[in-house]
């Protein structure tokens, strides 16, 4: 049996509510991967200390506050410092289209908004860490 | 080869990153994992592993959070090893026992870990066992195990655990249920939680029934414990000090009465037998090859050979 994938899917912030990382997670859950969540509210420090101590291949941030260009960047410099740097970030949530380029210079894999259909996230997933 | 064992010495030195790869490693099952966990054995047995359980939303993982929380104020560590179910179908999981553990961020003295249960079916992982012993041999004081939501058969934890405390919560079924073997026999310690919802004090009531009853069939409970009955309300605490003593006590008993050692070996002895079993299965399939296990199959399907007979001439032929 091959080792399944697995992936922290986290909201740092603020947001009210967590309908959308709730169907990513059951998404990747069907896809066949072990998806670690852990809920609303989570500071960047806490989203790199999930990571580490799950030892996970990847991490989905849902953020629909408008805070991802200051939330982003300190969950990707925290996974750098903790030596995650191979770990793969994908953002979901409301990202204005003028912030995309700068997200992925930061190294996030992939941003996906509204109307995104499943398949296009569990497929992006998949092909994304495979590579590793 | 080289790789593992570095890794055991970075686990051993309190690196949390090296402690996380040697869980997957040990996860993934493989040479490396056997290579480590050998090297990790001399350093295992000083932890008191303690086994949460009960039904789906009883609040194990709030019970958790708790006794973690409360353990780290008496300053000590503990590692947590949560476990959900994977889908028979799909072969993905959603670990959401962290969730309800986010009091315990930030802090060294803690290490969480969740598991798929991967196909086993006793409300662990394969793999939790050694996990466990991971967490032990680097260090933490206490390992608390909390169990995929649990039925009435699910008792592997029994077997893992020094301690099995079992929740239980209001509304779930009449002293009848509490009465049917499994769960409730491995109860070391019975929790009530959500006290403050209606019908609390009935659950307990029951429950106090049935304990009371198999008291007077064997004594004082088993191995002269009886296993006390505490209400509680893990979402804010009330009631949490109380479990932590009993769990203490509980400990102290199985020290003072030599059950500590008892158990230990019983756990060995079951430990080692399964392992034997799964090697000795191993190297008869690699030895009669899946062509001839195949042509059995067929042919006990067939109706040419009952499974026993054609189990004898295997056997026999090799």
């Amino acid at each position: 049996m091959s080792k399944p994938l697995r992936i922290l899917i986290a909201k740092p912030g603020l947001d009210g509510h967590d309908r959308g990382a709730k169907i990513i997670a059951r998404a990747l859950r069907d896809a066949g991967m072990e998806v670690i969540y852990t809920g609303l509210r989570q500071t960047p420090e806490m989203v790199v200390e999930a990571a580490l101590q799950e030892d996970v291949d990847g991490v989905g941030l849902s953020i629909l506050s408008g805070a991802h260009m200051t939330l982003v960047p300190r969950v990707i410099e925290g996974l750098r410092q903790a030596g995650l740097d191979h770990v793969k970030v994908f953002v979901g949530g409301i990202v204005p289209d003028e912030d995309v380029p700068a997200l992925k210079e930061l190294g996030v894999a992939g941003v996906f908004g509204p109307g995104t259909s499943i398949q296009t996230v569990t497929g992006f997933v998949r092909q994304q860490l495979a590579e590793v | 080869m080289e790789a593992a064992s570095l890794l055991v010495t970075e686990a051993l030195e309190g690196n949390r990153y090296a402690l996380a790869r040697l869980i997957s490693l040990i996860e993934d099952d493989g040479a490396d994992a056997r290579a480590s966990l050998a090297a990790l054995y001399p350093h295992t047995g000083h932890a008191h592993i303690v086994g949460v359980t009960g039904a789906p939303g009883t609040g194990k993982s709030t019970l958790v959070n708790q006794l973690a929380k409360s353990l780290r104020a008496q300053d000590i560590t503990v590692g947590v090893v949560a476990v959900d179910p994977t889908s028979p179908f799909s072969g993905g999981a959603l670990l959401g026992d962290r969730l309800r553990m986010r009091d315990l961020a930030g802090d060294p003295g803690v290490f969480i870990r969740s598991m798929a249960s991967r196909g086993s079916l006793g409300g662990l992982a394969r793999a939790t066992g050694d996990v466990v012993k991971v967490l032990d041999g680097v260090g933490f004081d206490v390992v608390l195990v909390e169990t995929v939501g649990a039925g009435q058969a699910e008792v592997d934890i029994a077997r893992t655990a020094h301690t099995t405390v079992v929740v239980e919560a209001p509304g779930l079924g009449d002293e009848v249920q509490a009465l049917k073997a499994g769960l409730m026999e491995i109860a070391d310690v019975l929790v009530v939680n959500k006290a403050d919802r209606p019908g609390a004090a009935n659950t307990a009531r029951a429950l106090e029934m049935v304990m009371d009853r198999s008291a007077t069939q064997g004594g004082a409970g088993r191995d002269g414990w009886c296993p006390p009955i505490l209400q509680a309300i893990a979402l804010d605490g009330t009631g949490v000090p109380e479990v932590l003593d009993a769990v203490a006590a509980h400990r102290e008993h199985l020290r003072a009465t030599g059950l500590w050692a008892k158990r230990e070996r019983m756990r060995v002895e079951s430990e080692l037998l399964n392992v034997l079993r799964q090697e000795l299965l191993d190297r008869l399939l690699a030895r009669v090859g899946q062509e001839r296990i195949q042509a059995w199959i067929d042919r006990i399907a067939a109706r040419e050979v009952d499974v026993y007979t054609a189990t004898r001439s295997i056997l026999d032929a090799d």
